[in-house]
C-alpha cells in the first residue's frame, strides 16, 4: 500500500526516471532541433566553430524563399498529397467491401481469400519492383503519376486491420439493415464504414504516412522532376546544391516533414493505435 | 492472438442452398473482387513473377532469354559481393535490432513507471517513426560532417578521438545503423506500451504476496514473462524493417566506401535498376524474401510456444 509521505527514495526514483527518459527525448529530437536550427541560420553561422541554437542573424526567409525557388519544392509537396490522397482512396474502396466480405458473409472460398490476404502482409513491397517495373515498361507507364499510385492500391494491411474491426461488429445490426432493405453495398457504406470510422483513421494515418515517405519505388520509376514525390525532391535537391547549401537543404527538409509532424501531433492517438492494433490483434 | 483464425476454421452444419445464401455468396464474390484481382496483379502475381524470372538470363528490354535453372544463384554463390553485401546485412540487423528492443523496452517501462510527462515522453520517441526518414538523413549527415558536424564536435568535448564517420569503412556501416536504431526505437517502445497495458495488475499483487518486493523482483517474475509473446513480435518487425534498409545506404553512402555499406536491397537495386540485369536482381530478391519470410515463420512458432505455455 502506497503511504501517504513521499518517500525519499520515490524521489530519487522519480529524478532517475526524468533523467534518462529526458536524455532520451532530447536524442530522439535532436536531428529536429538540429534541422530547424540549421534552417534559420546564415551560411556564416553555419560553419562557424561554435554552435548555438538560436541564430544571431534572421535568415529563415532567404533560407526557405530559396528552398522553394531553386527547385520546385512547392511542386513536391503537392506531388505528396496528390500521390497519398489517391492511394488512401483506391485502398479504402477496394479494402472496406472485402473485409467485410471476410468478416461477415458465408462464402465458399472466404478461408482462401482470407489466408491469400495473409500471404500478402509477408510480402514486402521491395519484392515486387522488377516484375512491376516490367509490367510499367511493356504498358508505357513509367514515369507517370500511375506507375507511382498503382502498386499501392490495394492494402492487404488494411484489409486485415478492417476485418478485424468488422469482426467485433455485432451481427443484429446487419441483420436488421437487412430487414430495412438495405443491400450489401450499401450495408458496406452506410452501417459498416460509420461504425469503423476509428479503424478508418488509423488505416488513413498510416497509409497517409507510409506513401509520404516511400523512397524506394518512387526513386525507380521517376525521372522527371515535376513526378518527384517528397523524399524523392529532397534527394534532387541535395544533388543539385551539391550537399553545401545546408541551410536552404534544412529548410527543404524542414517543409517536407513538417505535414508529418503536423498529422502526428494532431492525430497521435490514431496513429500509435493503428500501429499497434496489428501488433495486439 | 490466433483465435481469428481459428473461427474461421469452423464451418456451418449443411443446409440445402435457399436464394439468399446464393445472393450472399454472389455479393461477397463481388465485394472482395476487386481487392482480390489488385491484390494478385499488383502483390502475389509480382512475387511468383520474380521468382520465375530469376530462373532465366534475362536483361531488361531483351527480346528473348533462356532458361539457366539456378545460373543466377551459381553466380551469387561465387560473387565475393554477395557475400559480403549479405554479412553487412546482417551485421546492420544484429546491431539496430538489440539496441532499439533494449531501448524501446526500457523507455516504456521508465513511462509507465510514472504519472507525469507520459504523453510528452512518448510522443518523442515516437516522433521519428513518422518522420520522412529520407530528410532525416540528410540532417544526419550533416550531424556526421567531420569537422562542423554536432557529433564529432560533442565527441571532442567529452575527449572521444572521432572519425568521418561516413566514409570510413570501418564505421560507415555502424554510422548508419545509430539512423536505423533512432528511426526503430519508438516504434518498439510502443509495441511494449501496449503489452504493458495487458498485464493483469493482480499478478503484482499475487507477486507481491509470494514477497516479490523489489522493482526487479517484479519484473523478472511478472513483467518479462507476461512480455514475452509481445517481445518476440517486437525482434521480428524490428529485424525485418532492419533488413529492408534501403534509404539511408541510397543517399549517405551509395554501398561504399569500398562496398562497406552494401546491403542486400541496395544490391539488388543496382543489379536490377542500374546494370539492367533483371534476370539477377530477381535472384537477390528471392534470397531478401527468403530471410523475410524465415524470420516471420521463426516468429509464429515462438509466439505459438510462448501463448500456449505462457
Amino acid at each position: 500500500m502506497r503511504s501517504t509521505r513521499i518517500k525519499p527514495s520515490e524521489i530519487g526514483f522519480a529524478l532517475f526516471r526524468h533523467g534518462v527518459l529526458g536524455l532520451g527525448a532530447l536524442l530522439m529530437l535532436a536531428p529536429f532541433i538540429l534541422m530547424v536550427s540549421v534552417s534559420l541560420k546564415p551560411p556564416g553561422e553555419i560553419f562557424a566553430p561554435e554552435f548555438t541554437l538560436w541564430p544571431q542573424t534572421f535568415y529563415a526567409w532567404e533560407n526557405y524563399s530559396a528552398a522553394f525557388s531553386k527547385q520546385p519544392l512547392a511542386r513536391f509537396i503537392l506531388n505528396g498529397f496528390i500521390v497519398t490522397i489517391a492511394i488512401f482512396t483506391f485502398q479504402l474502396i477496394t479494402a472496406l467491401p472485402c473485409a467485410y466480405a471476410l468478416a461477415k458473409l458465408n462464402w465458399r472460398g472466404r478461408e482462401t481469400v482470407f489466408a491469400l490476404v495473409l500471404l500478402g502482409l509477408l510480402i514486402p513491397h521491395q519484392v515486387t519492383a522488377i516484375p512491376l517495373y516490367i509490367l510499367f515498361w511493356k504498358l508505357g507507364l513509367l514515369n507517370s503519376y500511375a506507375a507511382i499510385i498503382l502498386p499501392s492500391t490495394i492494402s492487404v494491411f488494411g484489409i486485415f486491420l478492417m476485418r478485424q474491426f468488422f469482426m467485433t461488429v455485432p451481427n443484429d445490426l446487419i441483420a436488421a439493415a437487412r430487414l430495412d432493405g438495405l443491400g450489401e453495398f450499401g450495408i458496406v457504406w452506410r452501417i459498416m464504414l460509420p461504425t469503423a470510422v476509428p479503424a478508418v483513421i488509423a488505416f488513413w494515418v498510416l497509409s497517409f504516412v507510409w506513401n509520404w515517405n516511400e523512397f524506394f519505388w518512387p526513386l525507380i520509376v521517376v525521372q522527371s522532376e515535376h513526378l518527384a514525390t517528397p523524399p524523392l525532391g529532397v534527394v534532387f535537391f541535395a544533388n543539385a546544391e551539391a550537399g553545401t547549401n545546408y541551410g536552404p537543404l534544412m529548410a527543404a527538409a524542414t517543409a517536407i516533414t513538417a505535414p508529418l509532424v503536423l498529422a502526428f501531433l494532431l492525430a497521435q492517438r490514431w496513429f500509435i493505435d493503428g500501429v499497434t492494433m496489428t501488433a495486439v490483434k | 492472438m490466433v483465435d481469428a483464425v481459428v473461427n474461421l476454421g469452423v464451418s456451418a452444419p449443411p443446409r440445402r442452398r435457399r436464394a439468399g445464401e446464393r445472393a450472399e455468396i454472389l455479393a461477397a464474390w463481388v465485394l472482395a473482387g476487386p481487392a482480390l484481382a489488385l491484390m494478385w496483379i499488383m502483390l502475389l502475381g509480382p512475387a511468383v513473377a520474380v521468382m520465375v524470372l530469376s530462373f532465366t538470363d534475362w536483361t531488361f528490354g531483351m527480346p528473348s532469354f533462356a532458361w539457366i535453372g539456378f545460373g543466377n544463384y551459381l553466380e551469387m554463390a561465387e560473387d565475393p559481393v554477395f557475400w559480403k553485401t549479405l554479412r553487412n546485412t546482417l551485421v546492420y540487423v544484429a546491431f539496430v535490432v538489440p539496441l532499439a528492443v533494449f531501448i524501446g523496452l526500457g523507455a516504456a517501462l521508465l513511462i509507465e513507471a510514472g504519472t507525469s510527462l507520459r504523453g510528452f515522453y512518448r510522443a518523442a520517441f515516437f516522433l521519428p517513426v513518422t518522420s520522412t526518414l529520407l530528410a532525416m538523413a540528410l540532417v544526419f549527415q550533416f550531424a556526421f560532417h567531420p569537422t562542423l558536424g554536432a557529433i564529432n564536435r560533442t565527441l571532442a568535448v567529452l575527449g572521444i578521438p572521432t572519425t568521418d564517420w561516413l566514409k570510413n569503412a570501418d564505421t560507415a556501416l555502424f554510422a548508419l545503423g545509430v539512423i536505423g536504431v533512432w528511426q526503430a526505437v519508438g516504434l518498439s517502445m510502443v509495441l511494449f506500451l501496449a503489452g504493458l497495458k495487458a498485464v493483469p495488475k493482480d499478478l503484482y499483487e499475487a507477486a507481491a504476496v509470494d514477497g516479490a518486493d523489489s522493482a526487479w523482483e517484479r519484473f523478472r517474475r511478472v513483467t518479462w514473462p507476461m512480455l514475452g509473446p509481445a517481445s518476440v513480435f517486437v525482434v521480428a518487425i524490428t529485424a525485418i524493417r532492419a533488413f529492408q534498409v534501403f534509404d539511408t545506404v541510397a543517399v549517405l553512402t551509395d554501398g561504399g566506401p569500398n562496398k562497406a555499406t552494401s546491403v542486400i536491397l541496395y544490391q539488388m537495386y543496382q543489379e536490377g535498376f542500374s546494370f539492367l540485369r533483371s534476370a539477377y536482381a530477381a535472384a537477390l530478391t528471392v534470397v531478401f524474401l527468403g530471410f523475410v519470410l524465415v524470420l516471420t515463420l521463426l516468429q509464429v512458432s515462438l509466439q505459438e510456444r510462448r501463448t500456449h505455455y505462457g
